[in-house]
């Protein structure tokens, strides 16, 4: 089953955003918490088979038909370097937009599931030292903490730049 | 309400003429070309006919003269538009039984002006 | 009110465009000898229009401009000038003008106003020139007003005025109570009507006007006003005006004269055209390639908007369409709602009509996207007649097929590298006139385009009568190059593909008329990027042919579907040439360049998709236990070692890149009937691949 959270990423909305507050999906990735824009957030489904792909990184686990869209899905525990664990009909792919110039893109990423939607003060996020994470910090853009867990909050437009996903310097 | 028929074969005149018209309140019905107009002239009838000169498939003028030659045209205001204020356009338009013309360029305004003066 | 008139500016330009067009190709195509009073009078109504149009919308500069261009063409149209070769490249130079005007005020940029004073200069000059007679423009009748005088500083307390319609007046639409109404407006109005010319009754023709009236209007009123009121029906009518003036107290009962009162000269239209000079130092060369390259830049700016003109028979189709297939739908629900199994054949029949309509509608809807190609062969006329007068070369231009169509896309991309090749051709194919009579051909050479369908592609051919290819030349410039090894064994046809490669095509000359060495090279990669190949035949001292194949649409493929493993790749149907099972004697391994195999007596390479692809899944390794499908991409052949052939069937090609990567030796993607995504195979990619 997938529930559709239906959002287009305008400048518009982002402009309209209350400035003091952000609301984030935040999911489970092993042992670390982390969270994502809700407003990046399209829909959340279940694992479902991929098509594979040659040639690319193993997180790179393959393309999905999303009605009618060609759809890469990321594992990103793989991505991550947590160590693989199996897929089941209990796993979660979240879909997310990411922008980049004028192009959005569609990707899924694995996670281990889904918490909430929480909303949290923008003042209350802290950035996020270079502390020898897992995570790069190049794609976190804070640290927030809810409910005395810290949550990490990921860029998702630099977790696909960096991946060379964002389609500039293709050679 | 007052039908118009306008009739020019440039699209943008034919849009900024039906525009002007239907912003004042009256119907507009626009045609392309001389023989275009004469068709629709015959299923309908227009209170009023503006008519470019330069056109294909039958010009202004020769329009003008056909549809005098119908029963229910016979005093029908027709307008020419033409660009040309000072040829025998004028004369040959109004031997063919034109009431008159509106001098191209002219600006919506004028072109409101003119049509209210002629349609009371 | 005030109607904002830049929603109407769009259409103005789109509608220039194509009367630049019309006056382009009516002008290449006058015969001078026997010139057709309706080929000339179309191309001076479309400066007309364009004239009319940018007056009316407020581009002065452009009115001004076209209005030389269209007093040329009119004493041309009625007979008064005689229609020169030296006319009509003025007027043809003046349309390139014209057209560079409206897209630089469309683009917002800047006007290049020497170019515009230049071919403005070229116009009044060729207006000047040897013509029989120059009528006066305009009427000058000059006639004088009845009553002002120098004297006449009294001021004009009113106005008498004898009006007699004649008596067709109303038949020309006019009404004395309409001008009535306008006077009333200047003034009080009192009206006296003399009923002396109305006919006793059987004579009476209700249709014409027996009235006249004696108007008086009051009030500090212009002449101009009062015969502006009457301007329409000056010849309909007999009129006499009396001013009163303030001061005299009796003229209120002037005579009505029984001179008619004539109405003063209008201004006729004198406009000065005026053209800002701005000083040009550059020197000669550049100037030539500044307007050379900022032709070619408006030239290759795509005229696209991302508009299309469709025929509305088209879309009337694709209405028809979705209509059957509504019905088709209601009706396979209808039946899904109560299904029992009895009704399983209905289903099967429902089921392959949807098919069939679902086919049908893709198909009209790709159709609409398809235009002729006379759009991509269009400009190559005026293109022909330029480059030859340029060279002194003699060339006729032949099109055929211009109604074949395209893709929309297609028809924008195909258009640079076109224009590359008949460039070529006309530049370095075809000699000079008293080369081609020395060497027994006729003076003027021919280059012809031709574009047909031919299997599921479009096929494009350039052909010219010229001087052909040398291939000892080719070879030794390639050679010379360091392009291929001085003992390499070519074949005729792979001589004149080193034509393509890149380093090749660097002209000892840069001609400007062969652009700014935009190679052979860059041409075929646009093309095989549109999914096509480019081919070359040629005979030394016979002329040269080039072919494009192109596929009619790009966004659907007739593929292959292969199995490697468990995995299912597409390939595109055109690309197959055969699939075999290759015994042992046949296969041949060399250490370092790898496995080939022997076909017909060739050696080609084999790939193994297992291998490049990386797919664990692979039902055999071993070559003789698979498939070997032969495959041709960019003029190399190479076998593709695989497990198994599935079917063939017609795939919509989607992009991989759109939210993901391109990956090398994949061309696209598609969504089987399962649901799954396939990837669609790229042989120039997967060779690459494999020579890694």
């Amino acid at each position: 089953m997938s529930e559709i959270i239906e959002h287009s990423i305008t400048d518009q909305q982002d402009a309209k955003r209350l400035d003091t507050s952000l609301q984030f999906l935040s999911f489970t990735l092993g042992q670390e918490e982390y969270g994502v824009d809700i407003l990046r957030v399209q829909e959340i489904r279940s694992w479902e088979p991929v098509s594979r792909i040659p040639n690319v990184p193993a997180y790179e686990k393959g393309v999905v038909n999303l009605r009618g869209a060609i759809v890469p899905i990321i594992d990103l525990r793989e991505r991550f370097q947590l160590g693989h664990s199996d897929y089941s009909p209990l796993t979660v792919v979240v879909v997310l937009q990411a922008r980049m110039a004028d192009k959005t893109r569609i990707i899924g990423v694995v996670v281990d599931s889904v918490s909430d939607v929480v909303d949290v003060n923008k003042k209350s996020i802290q950035s996020a030292p270079n502390f020898g994470a897992k995570v790069s910090t190049e794609f976190i853009n804070g640290l927030v903490s809810v409910n005395g867990r810290m949550v990490m909050l990921l860029d998702v437009d630099k977790l696909l730049k960096l991946d060379g996903l964002d389609g500039e310097d293709e050679s | 309400m007052a039908t118009i028929l306008a009739v020019d074969d440039s699209a943008s005149m034919r849009q900024m003429v039906a525009f002007t018209l239907k912003g004042a309140g009256y119907n507009v019905v626009e045609a392309v070309d001389g023989a275009d107009a004469l068709n629709k002239a015959k299923a309908q009838a227009f209170d009023c006919v503006v008519t470019d000169v330069n056109m294909p498939n039958k010009d202004g003028i020769e329009l003008i003269r056909d549809l005098r030659a119908l029963p229910n045209y016979k005093f029908t205001p027709m307008l020419m538009l033409t660009t040309e204020a000072g040829t025998d356009k004028k004369q040959q338009g109004k031997d063919a039984g034109a009431t008159g013309w509106i001098v191209k360029p002219f600006n919506p305004d004028q072109l409101l002006k003119t049509i209210k003066k002629v349609m009371g | 009110m005030s109607i904002d008139m830049a929603q109407f500016h769009q259409v103005f330009f789109e509608e220039s465009f194509e009367g630049l067009d019309a006056m382009e190709s009516g002008l290449l195509n006058l015969d001078l000898g026997d010139v057709n009073v309706e080929d000339i009078n179309t191309i001076f109504r479309a400066a007309h229009s364009i004239k009319g149009g940018s007056g009316t919308f407020g581009f002065t500069a452009v009115s001004d401009f076209t209005h030389v261009m269209e007093t040329l063409l009119d004493e041309m149209r009625d007979g008064r000038r005689k229609i020169t070769q030296p006319a009509v490249d003025v007027l043809l130079g003046s349309v390139d003008c014209l057209r560079d005007m409206l897209q630089s005020i469309q683009n917002g940029s800047e006007v290049d106003q020497s170019d515009v004073a230049e071919h403005k200069l070229a116009l009044d000059s060729e207006l000047n020139n040897a013509v029989p007679n120059i009528p006066s423009a305009g009427k000058q009748t000059a006639k004088a007003s009845t009553v002002l005088s120098a004297d006449d500083v009294k001021q004009i307390a009113g106005w008498v005025i004898a009006f007699s319609p004649h008596l067709h007046l109303l038949k020309t639409g006019n009404e004395p109570v309409r001008m009535f109404r306008e006077l009333a407006s200047l003034g009080k109005l009192t009206t006296t009507a003399d009923l002396q010319g109305v006919p006793n009754l059987y004579d009476l023709d209700p249709e014409e006007c027996h009235l006249s009236w004696k108007l008086e209007v009051s009030g500090d009123i212009p002449e101009t006003e009062i015969d502006e009121i009457f301007d329409w029906v000056e010849d309909d009518c007999d009129l006499a005006k009396q001013p009163i003036y303030k001061t005299s107290t009796s003229s209120t009962q002037a005579d009505v004269s029984a001179d008619i009162a004539i109405k003063p000269v209008t201004n006729s239209v004198a406009r000065e055209i005026s053209a800002e000079f701005t000083s040009t130092e550059e020197s000669e060369a550049n100037a030539v390639d500044r307007k050379n390259g900022k032709k070619e830049d408006a030239k290759a700016a795509p005229k696209g908007s991302s508009s299309i003109r469709v025929d509305t028979s088209k879309i009337d189709t694709l209405i028809n369409m979705v209509g059957e297939l509504v019905i088709t739908q209601s009706m396979l629900s209808l039946l899904g709602e109560h299904f029992e199994l009895n009704k399983l054949d209905q289903l099967k029949n429902g089921l392959s009509q949807l098919e069939r309509h679902t086919r049908e509608l893709q198909e009209s809807v790709m159709n609409i996207r398809m235009l002729p190609i006379s759009f991509v062969f269009s400009r190559f006329p005026r293109l022909a007649h330029d480059i030859s007068s340029k060279l002194g070369k003699k060339i006729e231009l032949k099109l055929v097929g211009e109604n074949t169509e395209v893709d929309k896309t297609v028809v924008e991309l195909l258009s640079d590298p076109l224009v590359h090749l008949v460039r070529n051709s006309l530049d370095h194919g075809i000699e000079m006139p008293d080369v081609r009579l020395a060497a027994g051909k006729p003076e003027t050479g021919t280059v012809t385009l031709e574009a047909y369908h031919r299997g599921g592609n479009i096929v494009i051919e350039v052909t010219d009568d010229g001087k052909g290819l040398d291939k000892d030349k080719l070879r030794a410039k390639a050679i010379e190059k360091g392009l291929i090894d001085p003992d390499a064994i070519l074949s005729d046809k792979q001589t004149y593909e080193l034509i393509f490669m890149p380093g090749f095509s660097t002209a000892e000359k840069l001609t400007d008329i062969s652009g700014r060495g935009v190679g052979m090279d860059v041409v075929r990669r646009n093309i095989q990027a549109l999914g096509g190949n480019i081919e070359i035949l040629s005979e030394l001292g016979k002329g040269s042919t080039i072919s494009i194949h192109l596929p009619l649409t790009l966004a659907i493929l007739d593929g292959q579907s292969i199995a490697v493993g468990d995995e299912t790749y597409i390939l595109p149907l055109g690309s197959i040439i055969e699939s075999l099972h290759v015994k042992e004697d046949r296969l041949n391994r060399v250490a370092g360049k790898g496995e080939t195999f022997l076909l017909r007596g060739q050696y080609l390479p084999i790939i193994r998709m297992h291998q490049i692809f990386n797919v664990p899944t692979a039902k055999t390794t071993k070559l003789t236990e698979g498939l070997i499908v032969v495959v041709e991409g960019q003029g190399l052949r190479c076998g593709l070692f695989v497990d198994d052939l599935l079917g063939q069937q017609q795939v919509v090609i989607k992009s991989l890149e759109a939210n993901y990567r391109r990956i090398e030796g994949v061309s696209g993607a598609t969504i089987l009937g399962d649901g799954s995504v396939a990837l669609i195979l790229d042989i120039p990619g997967l060779v690459r691949l494999s020579n890694q």
